[in-house]
């Protein structure tokens, strides 16, 4: 048993630390084409975080960002490519569930799935 | 820009903005957020196939710093932009001491944890002539600073490398090698939970994310490649100075409304 489980985790572990590589390498690639497509259309345009105004409502939720990114808008893109590195960490958490759930350990089934309601509360609602 | 951020995370990503490039502080925590789980899940994946980080800890000490990072969140939008100046240079100034400190590596000896037993959260880790078996002990003291951590990491965008330490090294008694990597693993899932929030209200600017995000991940590449032939005691006295430095800065900004 206790060998077993030392085998699963060991396979857990790659298939893991996989995923985190691919989401991270994916969600780079996005965000850099769509710095290029960004900076391709807006690059001489002055640079101004000083004021804080808030992004536009297309740009805050996923179905926007979807939308925005469908009609090759720069900030869209890259905006996209961010939610997709924001994913990946929830993409672990998910595999996580299937993961205790084979090894039938309940207990961390149901702590993973309560770390997985917040986050999924957080980037639905944003806690409004 | 990014082979300094290799070396502590967020904690320099949001001064370096604020102070040099004039970035309104939440557009640089929002920033700050995305590129620490970019090097965070880049090195988790690397340090997780090594078998040091326990995995079962992080899920469970996780349900802390995420519930932590919501509400930190959540308070980012109603504290004044000064406000979170000054806590973030307090925080600095801890990291500084902490760092400057030798990491106690003291493994437990007395007797098995109840908590610990209840959550199978003592382990082993390898090392060269197999592997080394821990316990793990204090559960709800190392939960509840996990919990502010997480507060920290939601209001400032940071890792919060420094209460962690204090949470798994000080009151958990977890070994040097799978506290770091253990931390680190959370750090991901920890600031996109905060990162939801950010992204819903706004804070989270493409045209300021993408250069930090690009910039902090090959940097943390290259950054590691460097670190591997230096010297890491004058690195580290070297870094505390910096960030005691920045915090300080951070501090004199907010209190004198310059931010």
């Amino acid at each position: 048993m206790a060998h077993s489980g030392e085998v699963f985790e060991l396979r857990f572990e790659n298939v893991l630390g996989n995923l985190l590589r691919a989401g991270v390498s994916m969600a780079a690639a996005v965000v850099l084409i769509g710095g290029v497509v960004y900076l391709f259309r807006h690059g001489a345009e002055p640079f101004a975080y000083k004021v804080f105004r808030g992004e536009p409502t297309d740009l805050r939720n996923i179905a926007g960002i979807i939308n925005s990114a469908r009609s090759l808008n720069g900030r869209g893109i890259i905006q996209l490519g961010l939610l997709m590195l924001i994913a990946t960490p929830v993409a672990r958490v998910v595999f996580s569930v299937g993961a205790f759930a084979a090894e039938k350990d309940w207990k961390y089934v149901v702590i993973t799935l309560i770390v997985l309601a917040v986050l999924i509360y957080s980037i639905l609602s944003g806690g409004a | 820009m990014g082979s300094l951020t290799g070396l502590g995370g967020g904690v320099v990503i949001v001064p370096m903005l604020t102070l040099l490039l004039n970035v309104n502080i939440r557009y640089a925590v929002g920033a700050s957020l995305v590129s620490v789980i970019a090097t965070s899940s880049g090195a988790a994946a690397a340090y997780v196939k090594e078998g040091f980080t326990n995995i079962r800890i992080a899920m469970f000490l996780e349900m802390a710093t995420t519930f932590g990072a919501l509400g930190g969140a959540l308070l980012a939008a109603r504290v004044p932009a000064p406000a979170i100046a000054v806590v973030f240079g307090i925080v600095l100034l801890h990291s500084a001491f902490v760092s400057m400190r030798k990491p106690a590596d003291q493994p437990w000896e007395g007797p098995p944890d109840k908590w610990s037993a209840i959550l199978r959260l003592d382990s082993a880790y390898p090392n060269r002539n197999g592997s080394v078996p821990y316990r793990v002990v204090n559960i709800p003291a190392g939960f509840s600073l996990m919990f502010v951590a997480g507060i920290l990491s939601g209001l400032l965008g940071i890792g919060s490398g420094a209460v962690k330490v204090l949470a798994m090294d000080r009151a958990m008694r977890v070994p040097f090698k799978v506290s770091t990597t253990t931390s680190n693993f959370m750090i991901g899932v920890t600031a996109a939970a905060s990162a939801g929030v950010y992204l819903n209200r706004g804070y989270i600017d493409p045209g300021l994310a993408m250069p930090v995000m690009l910039g902090v991940l090959t940097g943390s590449v290259t950054g590691a490649r460097i670190l591997a032939g230096a010297k890491t005691k004058a690195l580290r006295i070297t870094f505390a100075v910096v960030i005691l430095a920045l915090g300080a800065e951070m501090i004199y900004s907010g209190l004198s409304g310059r931010l």
